[in-house]
């Protein structure tokens, strides 16, 4: 099609009508949440909850670093081999532990973001997580990444949907709006 | 003709995304036709309020300000 075939309002019509036209608007909302540091599982907290407020049909599906916020806060070691606890011990699980991406400060810097947040009425990580659980979200653990590191459905929090791979997490996706954080 | 809010929620000193949640929380329990109000402090509510009734489709009736405390009345559409 040439540029002169393009239909334009003539001149001093108003716009309207073209914009009038609103985009579909998803009815679901997937997001992959692969990070496991305070400042990426935060936002995936606000955007699944207001998913769900919004009335959307809402999955969080926790692969590889995303998974360790789902630890429960008083396990403290996972995995059976030294490998697996290894990992566990460098990187503790549960979603009151979680560092910050940057200015971690060997948790003086998530510490000082805690206090900000209860002085600014925000929820916290582990509140918005039970207010997803409270509002339907769907929270899938990755079988792959769980027996990868070593991570048992018993390690994880309650609440939880069974356990699934990236079929299951793609066929949820499909005609959502998806993120990958 | 006088207008009857059905539940009033206060939201003062709640951060995003808590004033949505509560909202959507509580207009579940409401009726069709019935209204509700909600005051908030978080200037960000003034758009998610609105965005929040239009991808919903139940109606903000009411987007107002009052010194620090916004004030809004949405109402439960009908199905």
């Amino acid at each position: 099609m040439s540029i002169d075939t393009i239909q334009k309002p003539p001149i001093g019509q108003p716009v309207e009508q073209i914009s009038e036209k609103k985009p579909e608007t998803a009815e679901k909302l997937v997001i992959f949440a692969w990070s496991g540091e305070l400042d990426k599982v935060w936002p995936t907290l606000i955007l699944a909850t207001t998913g769900a407020a919004m009335g959307k049909e809402t999955t969080v599906f926790f692969t590889f670093w995303g998974l360790f916020p789902l630890v429960k806060n008083q396990v403290r070691i996972t995995g059976e081999n030294w490998m697996q606890k290894m990992l566990s011990m460098m990187n503790r699980g549960g979603d009151e532990h979680l560092k910050l991406s940057k200015m971690n400060f060997a948790g003086a810097g998530p510490a000082m973001m805690n206090h900000l947040a209860k002085e600014h009425h925000v929820a916290s990580p582990h509140e918005l997580m039970e207010v997803a659980k409270e509002m339907g979200v769907h929270l899938i653990p990755c079988q792959m990444t769980m027996d990868m590191m070593g991570l048992k459905r018993e390690d994880l929090i309650d609440g939880l949907e069974e356990p699934a791979g990236a079929t299951k997490a793609l066929a949820d996706a499909q005609g959502a709006i998806t993120l990958f954080i | 003709m006088s207008i009857t809010i059905a539940k009033s929620l206060d939201l003062k000193g709640l951060s995003c995304p808590l004033p949505i949640i509560k909202t959507a929380k509580a207009m579940k329990e409401l009726a069709p036709g019935q209204l509700l109000e909600a005051f908030a402090t978080d200037p960000g509510s003034v758009s998610d309020f609105k965005a929040w009734a239009q991808t919903t489709r139940n109606p903000l009736v009411e987007s107002s300000q009052d010194g620090g405390v916004f004030h809004f009345v949405l109402k439960k559409k009908e199905i």
